[in-house]
């Protein structure tokens, strides 16, 4: 842990100095949107959030398939925070695209915009994991039976993705389109820090949260081991 | 018949005697889906036409299907029979493969009152549907004995089991609906297969990961 914890701290540290720059260069140095104006903003960090819930979602996969391929016990804990993480950040994609469609077309919620449908898809499936999770007792089968869930979950992106898409054909013959005008290379770069401070954030939570659920998981191993 | 399809066969047929015998879940998944065809036909209003008919059927199919997979592993977990089939030498995939036969014989059953009863108290029902009902419910069956095989393993079963099947069944939903009420029904048939070999493919290799201790 000696060695963990001052890099955590730096991390932390870049990652919230970034979030302030972040936060700086999307109200002064990208241009406001000729179309949308001041609610375009939500742009630099609603498209961030959910490339980071998209990436939680693809590292606990990857190490759900760590954990089937070579046994390794430590997997299980990664691929749940994983899930975790990207549980939290998809609910905020939810929320943030909710906010953006309230300000953009005046509803808080519409079927036609497909990205926000896919996230709604995901967020039911995972939290579906979490119920699945929690109601099998722990031990190898747990880590098992969540790891493939995990893995149909990336199956279910490009899937879901294709029907919902589909899906509009019949359910809005017209589609909107978010086209706004071309991205500036000030609107590119203030994106870019957004996203990087986001998934840097991402990745110190992941750190945090990893750490207390295996300090949680050895605690109650030692309970056990303790117990009369 | 030997090998790996013969043990399918066994497990397929070892289901199906079951059930003859008993008569535990294709009674009640033929009772089920006819009364949901009576209750939509009072949900929906009388001017709402034949296309939020289809897509109610599709509402009707899915349920259906869960109905029936809830009890799919039932049997396996009485006595511990599922021990014994992870046991037995064979490869495991042949007890996912043997489950998704069975419960595709139960729902192609109740589909073939469903359809006809469907036809009967709604609207007539064109090739494309009957090829994207037969392609959804490979689907169906695949993905739900997995995922009944996982929420079986689990303290509340029939809880889970919609839970988790319901957001993987959502893509069905998509292409059976099209495929029944679009005009170009290809595309979206071609979505299902597309569904049922990515899926078919997923479950088959990780079912051994569900049953193995």
């Amino acid at each position: 842990m000696s060695i963990t914890k001052p890099s955590l701290t730096v991390l932390a540290t870049v990652a919230a100095t970034l979030s302030g720059v972040a936060v700086a260069m999307i109200f002064f140095v990208a241009p406001e949107d000729a179309d949308q104006g001041l609610s375009q903003k939500i742009f630099y960090v609603h498209v961030p959030i959910a490339l980071t819930a998209y990436a939680c979602f693809g590292l606990a996969a990857w190490k759900a398939f760590r954990l089937l391929t070579t046994r390794g016990l430590r997997y299980d804990l990664e691929s749940y925070t994983g899930v975790h993480q990207g549980t939290i950040f998809g609910a905020l994609t939810l929320v943030t695209g909710s906010i953006w469609a309230k300000a953009s077309w005046g509803v808080w919620w519409t079927w036609s915009s497909n990205q926000l449908v896919l996230f709604l898809v995901l967020f039911l499936f995972y939290c579906a994991y979490f119920m699945l999770r929690f109601s099998i007792e722990p031990g190898p089968r747990r880590e098992r039976i969540s790891a493939v869930y995990a893995l149909f979950g990336v199956a279910l992106v490009p899937v879901s993705f294709l029907a919902i898409r589909l899906a509009s054909d019949f359910i809005h013959p017209t589609v909107f389109t978010r086209d706004g005008p071309q991205m500036t290379g000030e609107m590119f770069a203030a994106f870019c820090v957004s996203w990087a401070a986001i998934t840097l954030l991402a990745y110190v939570m992941y750190r945090v949260e990893l750490a207390g659920k295996r300090t949680d998981a050895n605690l109650r191993e030692l309970r056990e081991a303790l117990a009369p | 018949m030997t090998g790996y399809l013969g043990d399918v066969a066994a497990l397929a047929r070892k289901d199906l005697r079951l059930e003859l015998r008993a008569r535990d879940t294709l009674p009640a998944m033929l009772l089920f889906v006819l009364a949901t065809l009576v209750v939509f036909h009072f949900a929906l209003p009388q001017d709402a036409g034949d296309r939020a008919a289809y897509g109610l059927l599709w509402v009707a199919l899915v349920f259906t299907s869960l109905l029936g997979l809830a009890r799919a592993w039932v049997p396996e977990q009485e006595a511990g029979a599922l021990d014994g089939l992870v046991l037995a030498p064979t490869d495991r995939s042949a007890i996912w493969l043997g489950k998704t036969v069975a419960a595709l014989a139960f729902l192609g059953a109740a589909e073939l009152v469903a359809l006809p009863a469907f036809t009967l108290f709604f609207a007539p029902l064109d090739a494309s549907a009957l090829a994207g009902v037969l392609l959804a419910s490979v689907g169906i069956c695949a993905v739900g004995s997995l995922v009944s095989a996982m929420a079986a393993a689990s303290r509340g079963r029939e809880v889970l089991l919609p839970l988790v099947f319901l957001p993987l069944a959502i893509p069905i939903v998509v292409g059976g609906v099209g495929a029944s009420i679009s005009d170009e029904p290809g595309k979206f048939l071609g979505f299902l297969g597309l569904y049922d070999v990515v899926f078919a493919i997923l479950s088959w290799a990780a079912f051994e990961y569900v049953v193995t201790e």
